[in-house]
């Protein structure tokens, strides 16, 4: 199974996918990129009509979708027009920047060799990171688990009742997808304090 | 540090204590424990954003773990929101509150 590794000479971080395993990456990063992208953030309706009009500059409700409102909590759990304000001044800047991340991934891919459409069996991805380029992929790798674990529903120590749904699962092939993205995670991060 | 502080007479020494407190470090940023994110992830952004030590980074991140939750960062308004805004960029679930 691929993992990332700081390359000795280079000290590059480094990974090899297979294509199926570089072509899964780019779709979940795609997906994230539209889900970021489709869900119109709703300005609020509570607020005097003519104020509402005039209020285009940004979000001020949470997201309906239950993962972006994971990737976007509330900061200010007691007071609601402070939470409102925080949304509309910081939410359209995350969702850009979550985007970003996640594109960073499939052009990485596709730079090492991963094509529009994966045909050919037996190729292998080399991806080749700089730090920065790194952490970047670490966050939006962090963002891909959100989104499958809220979609999954997993929950704190949960993982006996994943490894009991039996193969037929849908369930069991996202879940192992989500472990395999922590395990890229978690080999990234060491990588990147090695 | 510290450095003598001018006492007005017709107050009492609590409220003279409470106003240096909460002028000095009102808010605070608090990073909640969730089931997804890694032990090895929460420590390393607390290292690369906050500048905390590994040993610091991994007591908060290990407070997070057991405890639910923990205060990562103290300061003004408008520090505390450059900070929570900083955390959900690194997909953790981070929330301020006025110092208790």
């Amino acid at each position: 199974m691929s993992a990332f590794q700081r390359h000795r000479r280079s000290k590059l971080i480094i990974a090899n996918f297979t294509g199926f395993e570089a072509d899964l990456l780019r779709s979940l990063a795609g997906q994230l990129v539209e889900l970021l992208r489709n869900e119109a953030a709703e300005p609020r309706d509570d607020v005097d009509p003519f104020e509402a009009m005039m209020d285009f500059s940004g979000p001020t409700q949470e997201p309906e979708d239950p993962v972006l409102a994971r990737l976007f909590p509330t900061a200010y759990p007691h007071d609601e027009e402070a939470a409102a304000e925080f949304r509309r001044f910081t939410e359209g800047t995350l969702r850009d920047g979550k985007a970003a991340a996640a594109i960073a991934i499939i052009d990485g891919l596709e730079e090492a060799g991963l094509p529009k459409e994966l045909t050919e069996e037996g190729l292998m991805i080399d991806v080749e990171l700089d730090q920065p380029t790194a952490e970047t992929w670490m966050r939006s790798f962090t963002d891909l688990r959100l989104a499958l674990a809220t979609r999954l529903g997993v929950e704190e120590g949960d993982e006996a009742y994943w490894h009991s749904l039996s193969d037929e699962d849908p369930r069991t092939q996202a879940h192992d997808i989500y472990e395999w993205v922590g395990y890229l995670q978690e080999t990234l991060v060491g990588a990147l304090t090695s | 540090m510290t450095a003598p502080v001018e006492v007005d007479p017709t107050i009492t020494p609590d409220e003279v204590v409470d106003d240096v407190l909460q002028t000095a470090k009102p808010w605070v940023t608090i990073v909640w424990n969730d089931p997804v994110n890694l032990m090895s992830y929460v420590s390393y952004v607390f290292q690369k954003y906050f500048g905390y030590s590994k040993k610091v980074a991994e007591k908060l991140m290990m407070e997070v773990h057991e405890e639910g939750k923990s205060v990562v960062s103290h300061g003004t308004r408008e520090e505390m929101e450059r900070d929570v805004q900083a955390m959900h960029e690194y997909g953790l679930w981070a929330t301020m509150d006025r110092q208790d």
